[in-house]
């Protein structure tokens, strides 16, 4: 099922559908206050451009320079092609030290790479720990959203699914009851766990350490009881400096929520004091990216959501239409590098407004690589038969002036003469949620002759 | 090894011709009243700044707040700041650590465009001290207090060991964005701000 027969389904349920839209305005209206807030925001945005391009055009040297210095900080630096290799190195890890219950924060590369069903296949209980992922989790769903998993679901959905699994009582709707349930019940698997597992927001080649940013403080829990962290990253995640940071960090969470900061940046250069500590680098795809010289820029991205929270389709269409896990335009215009033929739809998933590309703190071309990605379906011959025939005949319509013409004189006859439920039909997905417009008596063709003469 | 070697022979391959480094010049925020604008930004986090003279008067007025006086097991890595009961150094396992209800914190610097500070992790005994206790209250000298992050980064070094920006105790919206404190890590964060 393509992006545009999934938003059917989501927005069948109309008051639903307005909710969420709404729901993701409000988290765009906040972003904008906190970009208004600096006054240098559009200086930043290019320089954060700058940084990534320049890192993208030295990449190699930077994940070698970062492996050299975590190692001399104490961490062991791990390298995985794919999904399935990363998945047996966290596995390996685990298995050596006996570790059976692992705590996770959020990592969208984890999700890519399918770790939770691995290491649950494998008997390690895998409990994910900011609070919209382990909704989703305990709900046995995908993140919605790549920086809120859950915003789909309404509270009382939430008390439902709390009640039915971790037991708090029937009924309970208050956003802050139900949070501090999730405390107490995550604060004892906090307690319990044998090693804990985080993404990584930056990795910093130059010193050798690696970033995480959390709201919640559950990276933080994560990492400062258990014996063991391990750290996911793509190998775009490398900056060259750490005073890169300034940059990165003054975009990211007022791009996201339009907070000034996060309430947690960690930085960890090595483990902690009677730990490990092991970063695993992976590729799966990405180098392949790097390849293409016009979709390259989309391995610049810091998974801040904004494109997400203003993009006037995935507001309406929400995150379970799109065919991959990553949502909205950046997932729309990821997905069919890894897979043209399974993602041939997302592409489409946009109306090209370009809201996304204005958003975009670090200035990624979102709305011109959807269309780039149109004309590669096209030329790949993805296209669905109707789309494909459709602009056909748009095209020979085009070339001739008179059939053109004819054309027009035939739908503004078909309009007048014909009931509208049989030109709706006819008007494709356009009528299906319009009103078709009333025919002028004459085109404009004709207007201008009559009133200025010849063309 | 064959992976790693694979891996960054792709890239290489794959990179793009070399584009030079920006810098980070010129770029921040400057404000005029530094100890009110971090002040402010405090509160917009969700923590609550107070301004004292000097340390004496930031223990004075910690222990009058509801954080101090209604907490049980109380540490303090400041020495003269909060009332304290235990000592953490004397906790072998942080484990132990759970259940205990104020920690007192000293900041390297604070940001004022964020109401962040800078915590060096590396200085506590145990990494879970910033993050376990219920409440945090943080100590910040007027005098470190920086712009913006730029100036930030410029004055912290990067030893092995953990460090962190603290802005603000630990919250969530992630149920219908509803804003709530006090998710897993500290339920407030109180910041003295002494010398101003």
């Amino acid at each position: 099922m393509g992006h545009a027969e999934s938003a059917a389904l989501f927005v069948r349920d109309d008051a639903r559908a307005h909710w969420h839209d709404q729901a993701l305005w409000f988290v765009r209206q906040k972003r904008d206050a906190g970009a208004r807030s600096v006054p240098d925001w559009e200086a930043l945005r290019e320089r954060a451009e700058a940084i990534k391009a320049h890192t993208q055009s030295r990449l190699a040297e930077y994940l070698e320079e970062f492996e050299r210095n975590a190692t001399r900080m104490g961490a062991v630096v791990h390298w995985a092609k794919d999904g399935e290799e990363h998945n047996r190195i966290v596995h390996g890890l685990l298995q050596a030290r006996g570790a059976k219950l692992l705590v996770k924060s959020k990592s969208m590369l984890t999700e890519e790479c399918r770790l939770n069903p691995y290491l649950e296949a494998r008997g390690i209980e895998v409990v994910d720990t900011d609070l919209g992922e382990r909704i989703v989790q305990l709900n046995h769903q995908p993140p919605s959203h790549i920086v809120m998993p859950a915003i789909h679901m309404k509270r009382e959905e939430i008390g439902v699914l709390f009640h039915g699994t971790i037991g708090t009582q029937a009924g309970l709707t208050d956003p802050k009851a139900l949070t501090e349930a999730a405390r107490q019940h995550l604060r004892q698997k906090f307690l319990g766990a044998t090693a804990g597992m985080t993404g990584v927001n930056f990795a910093i080649a130059e010193t050798g350490g690696i970033v995480v940013v959390t709201n919640e403080g559950n990276a933080d829990m994560g990492t400062s009881l258990p014996p063991i962290h391990i750290a996911s990253m793509g190998i775009e995640k490398v900056i060259p400096r750490a005073e890169d940071l300034g940059v990165f960090l003054r975009l990211l969470a007022r791009s996201a929520t339009g907070q000034p900061v996060s309430s947690y940046t960690s930085h960890f250069h090595g483990p902690r004091k009677g730990s490990e500590l092991h970063v695993v680098v992976v590729d799966n795809g990405r180098s392949a990216l790097l390849r293409e010289a016009g979709f390259r820029r989309a391995l610049a991205c810091i998974r801040c959501g904004a494109c997400l929270n203003t993009c006037p389709v995935y507001r309406r269409s929400g995150g379970y239409s799109y065919t991959w896990l990553i949502p909205g335009p950046i997932g729309s215009t990821l997905a069919p590098g890894r897979d043209a033929v399974a993602h041939a739809s997302l592409p489409f998933a946009s109306s090209l407004c370009g809201s996304c590309t204005d958003v975009c703190p670090v200035r990624i071309d979102l709305h011109h690589q959807l269309l780039a990605w149109r004309g590669e379906i096209v030329a790949r011959g993805l296209l669905p038969a109707g789309k494909r025939w459709g602009m056909r005949l748009a095209s020979w319509l085009l070339r001739f002036t008179w059939l053109y013409a004819l054309a027009g004189k035939a739908a503004r006859l078909a309009l007048r003469v014909l009931p509208p439920a049989w030109t709706r039909a006819l008007s494709g997905a356009w009528g299906r949620q319009r009103e078709l417009p009333v025919v002028p008596p004459e085109s404009f063709r004709e207007t201008y002759r009559r009133t200025r003469g010849q063309p | 090894m064959a992976s790693r070697d694979d891996i960054l022979g792709a890239v290489r391959r794959a990179q793009p011709p070399a584009t030079a480094h920006p810098g980070v010049a010129g770029l921040g925020n400057r404000f005029p009243d530094l100890p009110a604008k971090f002040a402010e930004m405090v509160a917009v986090v969700g923590g609550t700044c107070l301004r004292v003279p000097d340390l004496a008067a930031a223990d004075r007025a910690l222990r009058e707040l509801p954080v101090h006086r209604e907490a049980k097991r109380i540490a303090s890595m400041v020495p003269g700041v909060g009332a304290a009961t235990f000592d953490p150094v004397a906790v072998a396992d942080p484990h132990e650590l759970a259940g205990m209800d104020l920690c007192v914190l000293a900041a390297e610097l604070g940001v004022a465009e964020n109401g962040a500070v800078w915590l060096d992790v590396r200085k506590l005994p145990h990494q879970a001290l910033f993050v376990i206790p219920e409440h945090v209250a943080v100590v910040v000298q007027a005098s470190t207090l920086v712009h913006d992050m730029h100036q930030a980064y410029a004055a912290i070094s990067h030893a092995p060991g953990f460090a962190l920006f603290l802005s603000g105790p630990s919250k969530t919206a992630d149920i219908e964005q509803a804003l709530v404190i006090g998710a897993h890590g500290a339920r407030s964060c109180t910041v003295l701000l002494v010398g101003a």
